[in-house]
């Protein structure tokens, strides 16, 4: 698995309010939030982001509500990967579950620029910088983390368990 | 304490920090916003009853009375799956209240729990002496299925409580300090476990307050011992007997963190984050032109109570409008009985019933662009109470009712 496209940067703490803004979520649709998706830190990211591109920030991405709005509108609008140097626990959480591809790594996130070409095989974990050819490789999930993502899920991963006893 | 907690519903003798661990879950909890999406994910994936009618909990408590037709349709699809169901702890308007207020006060929760809950601020109920944790829909969908849940055990800081708090400073003030302290991520992933001979000083109230904004400093859960506050608290409310986890003597922590109560003083969060602390004295020129007093922080009795105490006979400043929302239907008849709500509307204030409403931008208290507000509610990021240039200003509701009262960012000194 793995996905490329332009870079997206965002700064540390970017928060699940300027993801999604609660004004919104009086709807669980997907595609109606997804209209929405970064609205308060980047008015221009809907119209711009392509399928496969690249969201790159700092710290504590996705910190603040629970709502996993947040995640699904970021893989809604096609975004193939959020790379950071962390995630905030629930979003990282949610990310997992709802099967949006999320990297952590601090040189990635520190080195390359808005508007970057990147790839990104999620097997090894590595990070291509096309536009500067450099390459970085993200801490990989633990297992029992994979065993989720493969299977698309955690609810799906939940009645696998169930089918093989 | 935050590991034994875990590994008692793991059903191990111990655990230890970045173990991987499926826990029973005690109560698993949703609302109004997350709880739709969770009732999508729950149908997709066939799942046919929850596990416990008993340990669901369903609270519309966002946007509700519905704040507009597509909220109406969020209620009413928690209200045909609560139905459906048989969920015994579904909270409606008329009975519900905002729910970090509500499950502690009518004893849903209780010391020793494991809860999950699809809102962050269930971090609060660490304060009874519970393990508590915010996650998402797709979680709180399998926990409702399946009634269990998987956790990386975390690591913990302890903060060492010693001294009382001034007569003019809450739970509020103490964990806005500690959140400038450390920062926003500065517990990311990590247990706070609050202890020491100062916590015999704070007031349940105080200590739900404290646990609600653990999360603003990322963490995965705050929790506080069980002592005589605690146990006077839960009887009488607790529906399950408490069952009372205590730290080892040696038990190990990533850090120490000395807090002298006696020394904290009334603290204010700028904007946009809630690291962002100074003390209220500093701030003194800045002009507000809301104050909202509520919220799963801070809508508590003794929130209200220490606005009531402000606002008495006093007025409003011109040009400001105060929003006073009392956190349950129990604390709102209350605040009726004690003749707070006529004191508040004597005052140029309104009271509103139990919603999450303005904490998030949803209703009830909307800023405009340019607009300023200090708030007991507990984020204050870009755009959180409106406009993406406006302004939220969190403090205790001390400071919020002084500030209401001068119409500028105000320090109370005491009555």
């Amino acid at each position: 698995m793995n996905t490329q496209g332009k870079v997206f940067k965002y700064p540390d703490n970017v928060d699940t309010d300027v993801i999604i803004p609660a004004r919104y979520l009086n709807t669980p649709d997907a595609k109606e939030l997804s209209l929405h998706c970064m609205e308060d830190i980047d008015a221009e990211f809907v119209k711009n982001v392509n399928a496969g591109d690249v969201i790159v920030s700092g710290w504590n991405f996705g910190c603040g509500s629970s709502r996993e709005h947040a995640p699904l509108v970021i893989k809604t609008c096609g975004t193939g990967c959020v790379i950071a140097k962390s995630f905030a626990r629930i979003f990282y959480r949610n990310a997992i579950n709802i099967g949006l591809p999320i990297l952590e790594c601090e040189a990635a996130a520190a080195e390359i620029s808005a508007g970057d070409e990147v790839s990104v095989d999620f097997d090894t974990g590595v990070i291509t910088d096309v536009t500067t050819g450099k390459t970085y490789k993200a801490q990989p999930f633990p297992p029992f983390i994979q065993n989720i993502i493969k299977s698309g899920g955690l609810l799906k991963s939940l009645k696998e368990g169930e089918k093989n006893g | 304490m935050t590991q034994k907690i875990l590994a008692a519903h793991a059903g191990l003798e111990s655990v230890v920090a970045g173990q991987l661990i499926n826990a029973k879950l005690d109560i698993v909890l949703g609302n109004d916003i997350t709880t739709p999406v969770a009732v999508n994910e729950f149908n997709k994936a066939g799942f046919e009853s929850v596990f416990d009618k008993d340990r669901v909990a369903i609270v519309l408590d966002h946007f509700v009375p519905n704040k507009d037709i597509k909220a109406a349709e969020q209620s009413k699809t928690c209200r045909e799956f609560a139905c459906a169901h048989c969920v015994s702890h579904f909270y409606d308007v008329g009975k519900m209240g905002i729910e970090h207020a509500l499950l502690p006060e009518q004893g849903v929760v209780t010391a020793g729990d494991c809860i999950i809950g699809a809102d962050s601020h269930t971090c609060t109920y660490g304060a009874l002496g519970a393990f508590s944790t915010g996650v998402g829909s797709t979680d709180m969908a399998a926990g409702m299925a399946t009634g269990m849940a998987w956790f990386k055990v975390p690591t913990a800081i302890k903060f060492n409580l010693t001294g009382k708090l001034p007569s003019n400073c809450s739970g509020k003030d103490v964990i806005l300090m500690i959140i400038g302290m450390i920062g926003v991520d500065g517990a990311l992933y990590k247990s706070m476990e609050f202890t020491g001979d100062g916590v015999r000083s704070l007031s349940m109230d105080d200590r739900l307050c404290i646990c609600n904004m653990a999360i603003e400093a990322g963490a995965k859960n705050g929790v506080f011992p069980v002592d005589d506050v605690t146990l006077s608290y839960l009887n009488g409310r607790s529906e399950r007997a408490p069952v009372i986890f205590e730290a080892d003597a040696d038990a190990e922590y990533e850090k120490v963190i000395d807090i002298d109560l006696s020394a904290v003083v009334p603290t204010v969060a700028c904007p946009h984050l809630p690291e962002n602390t100074r003390p209220a004295g500093e701030l003194g020129g800045i002009k507000v032109d809301q104050v909202v007093i509520g919220s799963c922080t801070n809508g508590r009795m003794e929130d209200v109570e220490a606005a009531y105490k402000i606002l008495k006979d006093k007025k409003v400043a011109d040009g400001v409008r105060c929003i006073i929302i009392p956190a349950t239907m129990r604390i709102y008849r209350e605040c009726l009985e004690r003749g707070f709500i006529t004191a508040f509307i004597d005052a140029g204030a309104v009271v509103s019933t139990p919603t999450c409403g303005p904490c998030l931008g949803g209703y009830m208290g909307i800023l405009a662009s340019g607009e300023r507000c200090i708030a007991t509610t507990n984020r204050n990021f870009v755009g959180r109470m409106g406009h993406v240039d406006s302004e939220v200003y969190l403090a205790s509701p001390h400071t919020a009712a002084a500030s209401a009262v001068t119409g500028f960012i105000t320090e109370y000194r005491g009555a």
